[in-house]
């Protein structure tokens, strides 16, 4: 099949031989799970337990709360020790309302919903239904609430499916580990995905450096007509939904326009493999495979976590430190972030955890900008990141805006190939954050002038039915004085 | 020649007569930016801004007496379309200081006088008499009314806490980058 050029990227040292070749192992279950109740894209969900109920595996412990937002369940039976704040996988080690189980040890499944006997045949609304029931969200990293996205056959005209098995991160390996051990799961789940969505295609896009998961793919592949695996180009970022929608189709997704809209839903392998997990036997979202890898961690592997484990205690399953980790990244080394505190759990968003050494880093002072346009020639979203900066670094956030930071989605490779360490996405991911709070204060001041104007218009009103009333009041004390003007009316 | 001059004396009296009506019978009362700017401010009338309320500050920014950042339930985002509509630059250093604040009621303190549901514009105060009262921070502005009015000092403004949903990166430190050029242009 021809493929199509994709604009700017780098080729980074990719360092995925680490854990590439490493099964995945099971984690023994730790002494603690932490649950937070946001864990994806949308509204937080809602507690449906308290401290010191008894839970099963698979059971809802937080429901889903509005249409955009996803239910947690329990990974494992055990005992709800607590429901209290902690610090969330996030750079800003901010706490969040978190669930906290002690397992007993028997890892005893709850009622599971009964799996869909023939999905092919179901209507597409049953597994909508049921895909948001699992609590499954995008497992590439972002997190968005999967059943969504499998809605969008309902109003939008779809013709191909595309799965996402680029993983054009460094250093993880996770997607490619479960491609490899799982390729009939992965590829029942993308056929159940397609009939959901209504597409009659189904494309697995996986880059070349995972020649192993292209040939297991493509045989398991094989048995069904429709789905096609794809070999795309070794550069990042390819797993970016709208880069790797262009080197398939050609075509450029629009700004602030969803792949959709082309025609296209991305979903990433893994997600397709927990909708085979909920649809053939009713089993929700509660593990998911990790990425440990990075020099200073002892024994680098791939691991079927349980949703909820410590990153401190998952490092421990791996050995611990060989060295003192300069950083720990949630995440790949180009998007991931810092992660502000071990303590925080694994979610269902966490691809990679990565402790890396400061050799890996590479960290150089940053140097004034020598205008060499390396920046601009590699983005790939079409950006002038030198000229984004200078906006942002003189607290000019408008110019920036229209210069479109806003359609910067974050891949680093602008900071990536500077020469003068200029922390060029740093710049960008600033300007969107003050961007946004803008936009939320702006939005604010509206509804607090309504409010305002609702209130005036109430205390008017109030004032003039008291002045009725005092008018009323008058005319019924002197009735037999005056013929009221009312009752002349009616006689007339 | 005494006719061109009789000609152009009438059309000037003429014509100076008019623009004299006109200035008298169609004046504009009101500058019709203090209007435009009236419709910019939050209208909550809660004086911070040093002036009895928006109507007022209004006037005075049309007038170019009042600097634009002194609306302080208006945030930042405010400052910025004031300035935008003025075509003047904000001077944003003595704004950063102060983040945005909601007010936050000391439940054991407040006796329940509803003084403050009576002053609150925006209606951001529950409660009923004798019993306590409560802010609800999605509509409170920050405007500081209700702690004047408090007998019993129950109401306190706090900055708007930082959550997951509002948290983003810092702007980077570049100590090592010169914000002056180091050499001169060629042209």
């Amino acid at each position: 099949m021809k493929l199509y050029p994709v604009r700017g990227g780098i080729h980074p040292e990719y360092r995925k031989e680490q854990t590439s070749e490493k099964a995945i192992v099971l984690m023994p279950m730790p002494a603690a799970l932490y649950i937070p109740l946001q864990q994806h894209i949308g509204a937080p969900a809602e507690v449906l337990v308290k401290e010191g109920d008894l839970v099963k595996k698979g059971q809802m412990i937080a429901r889903s709360q509005g249409v955009i937002s996803s239910p947690q369940h329990a990974p494992t039976s055990g005992r709800i020790a607590a429901i209290t704040e902690v610090a969330a996988p996030h750079p800003s080690g901010l706490p969040q309302t978190t669930i906290i189980i002690e397992p007993d040890g028997k890892d005893e499944w709850a009622v599971l919903p009964e799996p869909i006997a023939d999905p092919f045949a179901a209507d597409p609304h049953l597994i909508h239904e049921r895909v948001a029931q699992s609590g499954i969200v995008g497992m590439g990293g972002a997190a968005f609430p999967s059943a969504v996205k499998l809605n969008l056959g309902t109003q939008k005209k779809l013709d191909t499916l595309l799965l996402n098995g680029a993983e054009c991160e460094p250093y993880l390996t996770c997607d490619d580990r479960v491609m490899r051990e799982y390729a009939d799961e992965v590829i029942d789940g993308a056929r159940i995905m397609a009939h959901a969505l209504g597409t009659p295609r189904v494309v697995i896009g996986i880059e070349l450096n995972k020649p192993e998961a292209i040939t297991i793919m493509s045989k398991a592949a094989s048995a069904f007509a429709g789905v096609e695996v794809i070999g795309v180009p070794v550069q990042y970022p390819m797993g970016s939904e709208r880069h790797l929608v262009q080197a398939i189709t050609g075509l450029e997704t629009p700004a602030r326009k969803l792949t959709a809209d082309l025609g296209i839903v991305v979903h990433n392998v893994a997600t397709a493999r927990a909708v085979h997990h909920s649809v053939r036997f009713g089993r929700p979202l509660v593990s998911r495979v990790v990425t440990v890898s990075g020099r200073a961690i002892r024994e680098p592997n791939n691991i079927l976590t349980p949703i909820g484990t410590r990153i401190t205690d998952l490092i421990e399953f791996c050995g611990g430190f060989a060295t003192r980790p300069e950083s720990i990244v949630n995440g790949g080394p180009m998007m991931g972030q810092p992660l502000a505190s071990l303590e925080a759990p694994v979610v269902k968003g966490t691809s990679g955890i990565l402790a890396l050494t400061t050799e890996e880093i590479n960290d150089q002072p940053t140097s004034s900008c020598i205008r060499c346009g390396s920046c601009v020639t590699i983005c790939p979203c079409g950006l002038s990141p030198v000229e984004m900066a200078a906006f942002i670094r003189k607290d000019n956030l408008e110019g920036a805006a229209k210069l479109g930071v806003r359609d910067c989605f974050s891949c680093g490779s602008c900071s990536y190939v500077c020469p003068s360490h200029i922390p060029l996405v740093h710049y960008f991911n600033y300007a969107k954050g003050m961007l946004s709070d803008l936009e939320r204060e702006l939005r604010k001041n509206d509804r607090v002038k309504t409010l305002v104007e609702v209130r005036t218009i109430r205390i008017e009103k109030a004032a003039e039915a008291k002045k009725a009333a005092l008018a009323a009041k008058k005319t019924a004390a002197a009735p037999a004085a005056t013929p009221t003007v009312d009752e002349e009316k009616t006689n007339a | 020649m005494w006719i061109a001059i009789g000609i152009l004396t009438l059309m000037g009296l003429v014509l100076g007569g008019l623009l004299g009506a006109a200035a008298r019978f169609l004046a504009v009362e009101e500058n019709p930016l203090e209007e435009e700017l009236k419709a910019l401010l939050p209208g909550s009338q809660c004086g911070q801004c040093g002036y009895v309320g928006c109507a007022q500050y209004a006037a005075a920014l049309a007038k170019g007496e009042a600097a634009v950042t002194m609306c302080s339930p208006g945030g930042k985002a405010l400052i910025e379309v004031l300035a935008k509509k003025l075509g003047v630059t904000a001077d944003l250093s003595e704004h950063e200081e102060k983040g945005p604040e909601n007010a936050f009621i000391v439940e054991d303190l407040c006796i329940g006088c509803t003084r403050c549901i009576r002053e609150c514009s925006t209606d951001a105060i529950m409660g009923a008499n004798k019993l306590m009262h409560t802010i609800i921070i999605d509509a409170c502005h920050g405007c500081g009314k209700c702690v004047k009015v408090c007998p019993t000092d129950a109401i306190v403004m706090i900055p708007v806490p930082v959550t997951l949903a509002n948290w983003h990166w810092h702007k980077p430190e570049t100590g090592n980058t010169p914000s002056q050029p180091e050499v001169g242009h060629a042209h």
